[in-house]
């Protein structure tokens, strides 16, 4: 990981000392060392860039605006979000002559909470060594086993990235995980109304309405969204009833349908840990049941079978979820 | 809770008919003398794909037990493929219901033709009836928009 960090470093500076790009987007250390954000660098700041096991935020959003500025950006890319930088390309939401993307090597990132979790207090960093994490604290050192402490997300990993990368700096070429991420949703399908009804509201009442899942989703990339319109009277303030809590999540999660990575942010950022991307899994299982499996961002250029249609559609009464799943 | 002037407790239901279809079919209904319960509101819309998910949440908010939306058959749409993407949109937004534990009986999609007043008159009465069976909207009510009790 050291010799990788060095290797983006010195192509970063080599890019920005020859004029290439005027920016690089990477990460930096937040208010922790843990708590990696993400950052714009020139030519001074370089050397404060890093790359490590807690550089989890995807990166790809934030050429959305970046991307309308003159001259080039560079950005560091993990193979998950490749996918969102290919659906945003898609998108027509970022031109890729803009963007000098430079693919990195991820062996999954760590989730700070799971280790606070197990009662490590007074984290001051973090450190990886051959699939151990070895956390530092004030009180000593801990040590994990990696698999212990990874976020949710990386578990269901996509592998490779997909893209023409202009500088690669991947080490070697991985295999997506095999286990399946919409086996969760099969299990909640499972379950009667009434339970899933109860399991549901269980987690989105706790929902705060700190809209973090909506700022962060890099398919979220509307100008003006709907949540924000004055009008609607749900805008900028807290969910007052039951129904506003799950308007809020079923309309924040249909209006990324077909164009949802899986990429997994929503459920990383969410201040009180609402497994959101069960809400967005439902529709890539819908779709995938209904209309073929399809993985947004897989490739550019592909109509998300939301916008699209074929003859032959099953009416929503013959759907594929009417028949599995669920009591009958 | 809507009461009939028996108080017996009746369902709110709302129709959102396709101005160049189902709207047509429910006038027929009407002039050829056929009933459908009375607590179906119609809403007309220029096609059944303008209706958005939104419309659905916002009609169970301010009070629908049940709710239904009307377009041209597939194939048979004035613009020509709205209601294609109408199926796929409801198939989706039905199943993300039914997933959060909504039952599932109280949202459909039909496909009814300015020919087909009896047709329309059917399905607004089995739709009633479903929604009698089932009861109140208990699980995406808005407390703020129900009627103060008396």
């Amino acid at each position: 990981m050291q010799r990788t960090l060095e290797m983006i470093k010195s192509k970063c500076a080599e890019l920005l000392a020859d004029g290439t790009v005027r920016a690089v987007l990477a990460w930096h250390d937040g208010e922790f060392s843990y708590d990696k954000a993400p950052g714009f660098f020139t030519a001074d700041d370089i050397d404060s860039l890093c790359y490590d096991c807690t550089c989890a935020p995807n990166l790809s959003k934030y050429l959305v605006k970046e991307a309308k500025k003159e001259g080039k950006v560079a950005v560091l890319l993990k193979p998950c979000d490749t996918f969102s930088f290919n659906q945003l390309l898609t998108e027509h939401r970022i031109d890729r002559d803009k963007v000098y993307v430079i693919t990195i090597p991820c062996t999954g990132k760590v989730d700070i909470e799971k280790i606070r979790s197990m009662g490590v207090r007074g984290i001051t960093s973090l450190e990886e060594n051959d699939g151990k994490i070895t956390v530092h604290t004030m009180y000593g050192d801990k040590t994990f086993d990696k698999n212990d402490v990874k976020l949710a997300r990386c578990f269901y990993c996509k592998g490779s990235a997909n893209l023409e990368a202009d500088f690669d700096a991947m080490e070697e070429k991985k295999a997506p995980a095999e286990t399946d991420k919409l086996d969760e949703v099969r299990r909640l399908e499972a379950m009667t109304a009434e339970e899933r009804y109860d399991y549901w509201r269980g987690e989105l009442s706790r929902c705060i309405r700190c809209n973090a899942c909506r700022n962060v989703c890099p398919a979220c990339t509307c100008e003006r969204c709907v949540f924000d319109n004055d009008n609607s009277g749900v805008a900028a303030k807290a969910n007052t009833t039951t129904f506003e809590e799950n308007m809020f999540h079923i309309i924040r999660a249909f209006h990324v349908a077909g164009r949802c990575t899986d990429c997994g942010e929503c459920s990383r950022v969410c201040p009180q840990n609402i497994p959101l991307h069960l809400l967005n899994r439902k529709f890539i299982k819908d779709i995938d049941d209904n209309y073929g499996e399809y993985q947004a961002g897989m490739d550019q250029g592909t109509v998300s079978p939301v916008t699209s249609y074929t003859k032959d559609d099953a009416d929503p009464s013959e759907a594929a979820f009417m028949k599995n799943g669920g009591e009958e | 809770m809507p009461m009939n002037k028996n108080g017996e407790y009746t369902p709110l239901i709302v129709a959102f008919c396709c101005n160049w279809c189902s709207y047509a079919g429910a006038d027929l209904a009407g002039t050829s003398r056929l009933t459908y319960p009375a607590n179906v509101k119609i809403i007309k819309v220029p096609c059944s794909c303008r209706v958005n998910p939104m419309f659905v949440l916002k009609a169970f908010q301010r009070g629908a037990d049940g709710v239904i939306l009307c377009g041209c058959h597939p194939g048979d749409c004035h613009y020509l493929t709205g209601n294609y993407y109408t199926r796929r949109r409801m198939t989706l937004l039905f199943g993300m219901l039914d997933y959060l534990g909504i039952e599932r009986e109280r949202t459909r999609v039909e496909w009814v033709s300015a020919a087909e007043g009896a047709k329309f008159a059917a399905v607004m009465n089995d739709f009633a009836k479903t929604i009698n069976e089932l009861g109140e909207n208990r699980r995406l009510e808005d407390l703020r928009c129900k009627e103060p009790l008396k």
